[in-house]
């Protein structure tokens, strides 16, 4: 038993909801309590999805414990097969489910359907939500791999993209441009917008390229076993990585291409002399382990910055980042207790974190500065811009990223210079962000009860209401009753005209 | 006499009820933890449950306000599981951890979910227990907020309805308001009663753990929400009497609700009057602007809070809107009954879900309006269905005269939106 506060992963159904939504022609059926639906949200919210995660909840009761759950996973697999007419269904269990040893997959087994079934065994009380995801895609591609002949022209596949990943929807369009610059064909991306037929076509491809190793690793390392196609070990996140992933490319399929480096900003903006404020400015990276790692050389080698601490919450990565803090002459913090990293960050105070939305609020709270470079994601994470993080546009994207948060050059001497001026202080906050400069002079000593208009007074009741208004909204709340009175020729807002006015406005 | 007419085609109180059983696309009851533990600010929900219990709260609380927020999940791992270790030693240790770091906390849910019901942890034995050794600083009580037993708001039902019995007794005549209601509005309902000469007014749930909220015999109670069955039982178990009405949304549930105590409690018409004459005339001023863009349109509800029928109620009523469905997870009578009364007939009542055949139903009425969960707003937007997320109404102050028109305008707002968007070419 574990005090858990906020988590960086979800459940390991969850990581296979995330294969199972982007992926098109396939349907999840799990077994599972009400309240487990509450997953859908993340997609439909978070991710704006325009549609409903392709997954039938058994929705089973307290009731129905005792009596007959199996044959309500059975009615709720059979009305799913009807209704959404999948070309293939992957079935297994959440947490509870998995309590209750129904096995879904024996259960779907004996329905005999005309589809694939494909079973999942994801362990709930010891894995979590990117095991799922890469345990779900390993078991799709196992299922409906097909041997196949390789494609007349050099093609590989892009795997690893799922719902909700980090950027994914622009990071494979990026990545399918640099390709196609080398003269490399995508034949299929999987699982986002694959259909279970694209699955079966994944061998025709000549190698593959590991988008997101925390959901593809698996996959990937079948299809070298079983199909021979090699897959490629760097991500290109970052100018040099990606010279190095074109590289890669280049010796295993001998293809020498030259992907157009004329839109790549990147380096110059960093050499550029304005950027010189960025030398040595001291940051920690947290997240998972393919962003961080990415993240630890742009930020050391192509940003000047110093790293200071580098850690993931994937315990699966911790011995390739481990190995990279040795590197980096820094400690690497594996947890995945959100209470240990903010304890780190805390000790190490560094100018900046790149981080996930955890961090930004671990950032909000101690008052340093966060880019956001990794998933878990938040609903500002899928910008409606392009927005990649891989290839050339990518390594523009990340400069963007990374200054953006900061206080620009310039300003940050003024702010040195004029270090307890009044106007110009450490808590005044970078001036391109909005709503954030505060007063150095203490609020209490000034405590504004009376209005600007001498004329309209606050009576105590009406004063004590204002102050249970939400502090966002209170300002507009105090003005709006201003005006309303003035207009009304009152000279004294009581509660009544408190609420007179909140009436008047009321839309 | 305001007293609120029953529509003259009859109401929906004995109209046939829809019953369905299917996949719910519903929050578990663990969710209430979020406005509950805003309310009762001496106290913490542990959940007793699995990643995916902790996952539920952090993404239904949406934003991660607090470093370290009052609720918090003691997740199960393997070795729970397998019993090789004794999953009472080990709450105790995370209870005395918990303790030792927050010396604030003077109450402490143990909340019971999916796996700790499934693998039967016995979360009321922990909590005497617990209670024993951290009397009288800290008062320990259990609960079920586990999806196989509560369904979204059933949470909080649970919550209260677990404080009754450790409850003070009294032989007084007092009047117990029941349900967590933001501050404002709190104060607004007891200014308002206190103002009729009504009282002592003592709350469920009471802010902190000190406050004097007792029952007995001679307590008569006011429901404020219209999930709170269980704790209805409960208080009529420890002798308290329940003052039925509809639930004070909008100018006439507000007025209805404030009769049924004042009638109880032998306030004058006058009275009566003269303390809701203003605040009513604000409503119904309030109300008829936010109502201009829902006249004459329909409303589908998806069942989510059990608010619906006291919502279908309002907005069919005062707002000009006509229900097309209202979907209730749960229909209780002595709950729902008055506001049932005041439905006119017409909407097919439902209770339960089977959202596929439901979300069929709503594409084949085509709504003006939708009431859905999170999870089925944007795949209806994206069909063309104007939708207002449920969830809202749990979350933002509705209740009682002077947020009666906010609520007409968390309706009107998904309307007003897509009137004013306009992105074709100029012509």
């Amino acid at each position: 038993m574990k005090l858990t506060v906020w988590t960086y992963e979800g459940p390991p159904h969850v990581g296979a909801m995330r294969v199972a939504t982007a992926m098109k022609g396939l349907h999840y059926v799990l077994h599972a309590p009400q309240g487990d639906t509450y997953a859908d949200l993340l997609f439909t919210m978070i991710e704006r999805r325009n549609h409903r995660p392709p997954v039938s909840y058994t929705t089973f009761q307290a009731r129905d414990l005792g009596a007959d759950t199996a044959t309500l996973f059975k009615a709720s697999c059979q009305d799913a097969v009807d209704r959404f007419d999948p070309e293939a269904i992957i079935v297994g269990a959440s947490c509870t489910a998995e309590l209750i040893q129904d096995d879904p997959a024996g259960l779907a087994e004996t329905m005999g359907l005309t589809i694939p079934v494909i079973p999942l065994e994801l362990p709930s009380y010891s894995r979590k939500e990117n095991f799922g995801a890469d345990e779900t895609f390993y078991q799709i591609v196992k299922a409906l791999a097909k041997p196949q002949e390789r494609t007349a022209r050099v093609t590989c596949n892009i795997l690893g993209p799922t719902a909700l990943g980090f950027r994914a929807r622009d990071d494979v369009e990026e990545l399918t441009g640099l390709l196609s610059e080398m003269g490399i064909d995508v034949n299929v991306v999987a699982p986002l917008n694959a259909t279970p037929s694209d699955i079966a076509r994944l061998p025709a491809a000549h190698f593959n390229v590991l988008l997101s190793p925390e959901t593809g690793e698996a996959a990937a390392r079948f299809l070298d076993k079983n199909h021979g196609q090699p897959f490629t070990k760097i991500v290109p996140i970052g100018v040099g990585a990606t010279r190095d992933f074109i590289a890669e490319v280049a010796e295993i399929t001998g293809v020498i291409g030259r992907p157009d480096e004329s839109r790549l900003r990147m380096p110059w903006w960093s050499r550029s002399v304005d950027s010189t404020y960025l030398t040595g400015k001291r940051v920690f990276i947290f997240g998972d382990g393919t962003h961080v790692a990415a993240h630890a050389r742009i930020a050391r080698d192509e940003m000047g910055f110093e790293v200071v601490g580098i850690g993931c919450y994937n315990r699966e990565m911790a011995r390739p980042i481990r190995a990279l803090a040795k590197e980096y002459g820094v400690e690497a913090l594996i947890t995945d207790d959100y209470l240990e990293v903010e304890a780190a960050i805390e000790k190490l105070s560094p100018e900046m974190i790149l981080g996930t939305q955890m961090e930004r609020h671990i950032g909000k709270r101690l008052g340093i500065p966060c880019a956001v470079i990794s998933a878990p994601v938040h609903v500002q994470d899928f910008p409606a811009r392009y927005s990649p993080q891989v290839g050339f546009e990518g390594a523009n994207v990340l400069f963007d990223t990374l200054i953006h948060p900061l206080v620009m050059g310039l300003e940050e001497h003024l702010l040195t210079m004029f270090r307890d001026d009044f106007e110009f202080h450490d808590d005044a906050g970078p001036s391109h962000h909005g709503g954030k400069a505060k007063a150095k002079v203490e609020e209490a000593a000034a405590p504004q009860a009376q209005p600007q208009d001498d004329n309209v007074i606050w009576l105590s009741d009406a004063e004590k209401e204002l102050k249970k208004i939400p502090f966002f909204v209170r300002g507009k709340a105090r003005r709006n009753t201003e005006t309303f009175a003035m207009e009304k020729g009152l000279h004294e807002i009581s509660l009544d005209t408190l609420y007179e006015a909140k009436a008047h406005y009321a839309r | 006499m305001n007293v609120p007419l029953p529509p003259t085609n009859g109401g929906c109180r004995t109209a046939p009820v829809l019953k369905e059983r299917g996949q719910r696309e519903v929050f578990c009851g663990l969710t209430g933890i979020i406005w509950l533990h805003r309310k009762m600010q001496d106290a913490f929900f542990l959940v007793v449950g699995s990643r995916t219990c902790a996952h539920l709260l952090q993404s239904a609380a949406g934003v991660m306000i607090f470093a370290e927020p009052r609720f918090g999940t003691a997740i199960l791992e393997e070795q729970d599981l397998a019993g090789m270790a004794d999953a009472h030693v080990e709450l105790d240790r995370e209870v005395e951890k918990l303790l030792s770091r927050r010396p604030d906390i003077r109450q402490l849910f143990l909340v019971g979910s999916c796996p700790s019901e499934v693998i039967k942890i016995d979360l009321a034995r922990a909590a005497e227990r617990l209670s024993q050794v951290h009397a009288p600083h800290v008062r320990v009580l259990n609960y079920s907020g586990s999806g196989i037993e509560t369904t979204f708001t059933e949470g909080e039902d649970a919550c209260l309805a677990s404080m009754v019995p450790v409850l003070k007794n009294t032989k007084e005549r007092e009047l117990l308001v029941v349900g967590a209601l933001p501050d404002v509005v709190e104060d607004q309902m007891v200014s308002l009663l206190t103002d009729m000469g009504i009282g002592p007014i003592r709350l469920l749930p009471a802010r902190r753990i000190d406050d004097t909220t007792a029952v007995g015999e001679n307590t008569v109670f006011a429901l404020t929400q219209p999930f709170l069955g269980d704790t209805h039982a409960e208080l009529e178990r420890r002798g308290a009497r329940h003052l039925a009405a509809p639930f004070p949304f909008g100018d006439e549930g507000t007025t209805a609700w404030l009769r049924a105590i004042a009638t109880e409690f032998g306030v004058s018409e006058e009275t009566f009057e003269a303390v809701t004459a203003a605040p009513r005339a604000r409503a119904r001023k309030a109300i008829a602007q936010a109502a201009e863009a829902l006249r004459g349109k329909s409303v589908f509800f998806f069942p989510d809070s059990q608010l619906e029928i006291p919502l279908a109620r309002f907005l069919t009523r005062e707002c000009g809107m006509t229900a097309i469905e209202v979907g209730s997870p749960y229909i209780h009578d002595a709950l729902h009954g008055p506001d049932l009364d005041l439905l006119p007939a017409g909407p097919q009542i439902s209770e339960g879900q089977d959202v596929d055949k439901q979300l069929e139903r709503a594409r084949a009425a085509r709504p003006d309006l939708t009431v859905c969960g999170l999870g089925l707003a944007n795949p209806l937007e994206a069909e063309g269905l104007s939708t207002k997320w449920a969830i809202e109404l749990v979350f933002t102050p509705v209740h009682f005269y002077e947020q009666a028109g906010d609520l007409a305008g968390l309706f009107s707002r998904p309307l007003r939106r897509k009137a004013v968007l306009q992105m074709e070419a100029a012509e």
